[in-house]
């Protein structure tokens, strides 16, 4: 066998939290990567797979510490280096792509120097020549105009090309081990894909190493040899990659790879008899944009010619990528954002278009829940006071009536009844989203408009909140429009599917079958752009690339 | 528009505001010394005076205009230049002001030169060893010196270098400024006092700021680059916190403009200040409105350079 390029035994790794206690966020782990390898990281938020591939450059975020254990690249102990020794190897030996190039990119500096940078800090090779390499690292990128790319600024470079200049500024120096962190999980999924194919056959010409972070199985079945799954600190299973694929050996494993099992909704009939004449939301000609207006129209027009109707007790999925305006329809229908065209019907009664004109009892009627429990819950309240707010407002419930309606909405969400005297930040990701759902449920509402509120959860507690959320609508009668980048989501809870582009509705279907009836060109490219479990998949994806240069946001 | 010519815009849109501010400005400080107590006419023809005397004089002066008409008048002259005539002496405003406009510019000059360097290497130093015992240090000198009123510097180096130590005079007149002997006699203690309440904020604003950009993703990368923490402080961390610096040396310097009122009358140096606190004991409402206006306009064309520098700095409006 081969000497491994790296080598990492006992690792140990300690945090100090804000009230000075100390914790071991990484518990012993130990494994190796051979020369040329890639290996796959890969767990939730919390399992310490960020923290360990950091480790590896010799580096700890403010606030821990490698405490244990010993790590060697190529035979020599990052560990036990000093900090001018841990610079000298950092980018020459191992180098890093970091989880979001928008935030890494200096805005301040041009890409080149920014790009060729490890270049100067390490005096590998001349200006000129470092430059002659950066523009060839450009190309095999497959970055459009590489001979002149390199003279804008970050902020004039879209995300998915950013993301391929990080790995170019990896890679300049020539190391043997690149460590990816997560480097795809801000993209959209079509230009996921690019990005992907330009890392991979980059990696297999330059022949070095790989460390890939990550929580997505199906991404990392692209590009890993190995897998490495970790949980709270923890080597759970270790595997190559058709091994944890098809023959897992733990049962964490084997959660992770059942939140990939398709979970198909069994669709409430759409009522062919008149018996129901009036959905719970019908929608027609909807526009809707921001900044001045002029002409009865603003100037940056995002929602265009948008309708559709939502009977009740069934629900309506949009999906689209960043920028398609799917968050926009739930602000326009909410009213946040007073629509300049179009109306909002919900059971037949109009809305006004902006929320300060409706009546409390048009309000009640549709809530809608934000992606981010975290900002969308004021961090000073208790839980109880966040709920007992829209009880007040909405009921008039006070004091003891109040508190009962409270401890009833928690047992609603799952969640225990004193847990109305903590706050938000106390709470878990999974819980706060449950607080967060609670209170719209407070209103007593008909019409929840759900904008991408499993999106920031781990696989294992999105699906849970589905579940939750499924439960509630046979309770509660509720329909559901559900926002969602997440067509396997979407599926699991949706009845309807409306695909938007750049602001207009390019195609409704039914979500069941969405992948075999899928007629537009953009929703077929979206639906094949979505990665599977199969080791082979990019490999045998074909894409028209005429249709991927119409449609795909790059 | 062109997108090139988008700072320039900005920039525009900031001295538009500039100059409504200024208009505002001049309303207030025309209608504010309307109040101050007192009629003019007596107290420049005292006590003995006769009711008649005092009419005809306000009469003359024409005091007995309404005050709008008034405002409009001193506007115009402001406008071409022409300050006025004291009441005190029946000199030319802008001859009082020239001479001792220039002393204080000068003093003001002397030390900012000192405390912008000074401060600006502290205050990134300190954010560079951030925790470490220099860094602390800095901090409990800087938020001393901030606690202490100007007066009471000014007060405590007089006592220390002239009263105690006799290294320097107690007074900055008349000093002998042809020797570097002299001028370092002349200058040193309005300096020092002014310099050391302007560093101390402008030290940890500047700290701060560094410390908001060392926290960055960007920042972080460039550690993970292999760059040195000078690299990433000077090269990567510094270009983005051009603008809140810029801010922070534009309010500490504009804290020079209430400061030097008070350290020019404790040290009796022949300035603006000195002179504009001499105008409000003898009721020269025109020495003090202008000398009101020169400090209003310093403080304005600071804060707006600074607003400038943090627009053109911004590298998303560069092309």
């Amino acid at each position: 066998m081969t000497e491994p390029l790296v080598s990492v035994r006992d690792l140990r790794i300690g945090a100090t939290t804000d009230a000075g206690r100390k914790v071991e966020i990484i518990k012993g782990v130990s494994f190796d990567i051979a020369p040329g390898e890639i290996v796959a990281l890969i767990g939730e938020s919390g399992s310490g797979k960020t923290t360990i591939a950091l480790s590896l450059m010799g580096h700890a975020r403010p606030g821990c510490r490698i405490s244990g254990g010993r790590i060697a690249i190529g035979g020599d102990d990052v560990t036990a280096m000093s900090e001018t020794g841990r610079a000298a190897l950092r980018g020459t030996r191992v180098s890093y792509v970091p989880q979001s190039a928008a935030a890494a990119f200096n805005p301040a500096k041009r890409i080149m120097a920014q790009v060729i940078e490890i270049t100067d800090i390490h005096r590998l090779m001349p200006r000129a020549e470092a430059e002659a390499k950066a523009v060839e690292l450009f190309r095999a990128l497959a970055l459009p105009e590489p001979e002149s790319i390199g003279t804008r600024y970050p902020h004039q470079v879209s995300g998915g090309q950013l993301q391929r200049l990080s790995a170019a500024m990896a890679l300049i120096g020539g190391p043997d081990l690149v460590i990816f962190d997560e480097p795809t999980t801000a993209l959209d999924v079509t230009t996921q894909i690019e990005v992907l194919r330009a890392f991979k056959s980059a990696m297999a010409q330059g022949g070095a190493s790989g460390v890939y972070v990550s929580h997505d199985l199906a991404v990392v079945a692209q590009i890993a040899d190995r897998i490495i799954v970790l949980k709270g600190g923890e080597i759970q299973e270790e595997g190559t990659t058709g091994q944890i694929l098809h023959a897992p050996a733990h049962p964490y494993t084997r959660a992770l790879l059942a939140a990939f099992e398709p979970r198909p909704h069994a669709a409430v009939p759409a009522p062919g008899h008149p018996a129901q004449p009036r959905p719970i939301i019908e929608v027609a000609h909807l526009h809707a944009g921001y900044g001045p207006i002029s002409d009865g129209a603003p100037q940056a027009k995002v929602l265009q010619d948008v309708s559709f109707r939502l009977e009740r007790g069934r629900n309506l999925g949009v999906i689209g990528e960043s920028g398609s305006g799917k968050s926009t329809l739930a602000r326009a229908i909410a009213g946040i954002l007073p629509p300049y065209r179009g109306t909002v019907l919900v059971d037949g009664t109009e809305m006004r278009p902006d929320l300060r004109n409706r009546s409390k009892e048009e309000l009640r009627r549709a809530q809608i829940v934000f992606q981010l429990a975290d900002t969308a819950l004021n961090p000073a309240h208790s839980i109880g006071a966040i709920l007992g707010r829209p009880l007040a407002f909405y009921h008039g419930m006070r004091g003891q009536a109040a508190e009962r309606r409270v401890i009833e909405l928690l047992d609603m969400v799952q969640l225990p009844a004193n847990l109305r005297f903590r706050l938000p930040g106390e709470l878990s990701g999974g819980q706060k989203q449950r607080v967060n759902f609670a209170r719209a449920l407070a209103a007593e509402p008909e019409l929840v408009l759900c904008d991408e509120i499993t999106s920031a959860l781990d696989t294992v507690v999105a699906a849970a909140i589905i579940d939750l959320l499924k439960e509630l609508q046979r309770e509660l009668d509720l329909s559901y429009l559900f926002i969602s980048h997440d067509l396997s989501t979407v599926e699991a809870i949706c009845d309807d599917v409306l695909v938007m582009h750049k602001g207009r509705v390019v195609e409704a279907l039914p979500a069941r079958d969405m992948s075999a009836k899928a007629a537009h060109p953009y929703s077929r490219l979206l639906i094949s752009s979505i990665p599977q479990l199969d080791t082979g998949w990019l490999a045998s994806l074909e894409q028209d690339p005429e249709l991927v240069r119409q449609f795909a946001l790059r | 528009m062109s997108p090139s010519l988008l700072p320039w815009y900005y920039v525009g849109q900031r001295f538009a505001i500039a100059l409504l501010t200024l208009l505002i400005i001049s309303f207030t400080v025309f209608f504010a010394t309307q109040l101050l107590p007192g009629d003019v006419a007596e107290i420049l023809l005292g006590q003995a005076a006769t009711p008649e005397a005092v009419a005809g004089l306000r009469e003359a002066m024409g005091l007995n205009a309404p005050a709008l008409s008034q405002y409009a008048g001193w506007l115009a002259g402001l406008a071409h230049g022409d300050l006025g005539t004291s009441y005190a002496n029946r000199m030319e405003v802008s001859e009082l002001i020239s001479g001792r406009l220039a002393n204080s510019l000068r003093l003001a000059g002397v030390t900012t030169l000192i405390s912008v360097p000074f401060a600006l290497a502290l205050g990134i130093l300190a954010a560079m060893y951030r925790g470490s015992a220099l860094d602390r240090a800095i901090s409990i000198c800087t938020i001393s010196v901030i606690s202490v009123p100007e007066f009471m510097l000014a007060t405590l180096a007089v006592l220390v270098f002239a009263v105690w130590l006799g290294w320097l005079p107690a007074l900055s007149i008349g000093g002998n400024a042809d020797t570097l002997g002299g001028l370092l006699k002349t200058y040193a203690m309005p300096v020092i006092s002014l310099a050391i309440g302007v560093s101390a904020q402008m030290v940890r604003m500047t700290r701060a700021a560094v410390i908001e950009t060392i926290q960055t993703p960007y920042v972080e990368m460039a550690l993970l680059k292999g760059a040195s923490r000078w690299r990433m402080v000077i090269g990567h961390a510094l270009p983005n916190a051009i603008g809140p610096i810029a801010n922070a040396i534009a309010l500490s310097l504009s804290y020079l403009v209430g400061g030097v009122i008070i350290v020019e009358t404790v040290f009796n140096y022949p300035g603006v200040a000195k002179l504009m606190v001499d105008a409000v004991a003898t009721r020269d409402l025109p020495l003090i409105q202008s000398c009101a206006m020169i400090f209003c306009v310093s403080y304005l064309s600071l804060i707006t350079l600074a607003d400038i520098v943090a627009i053109l700095s911004n590298p998303r409006l560069r092309r």
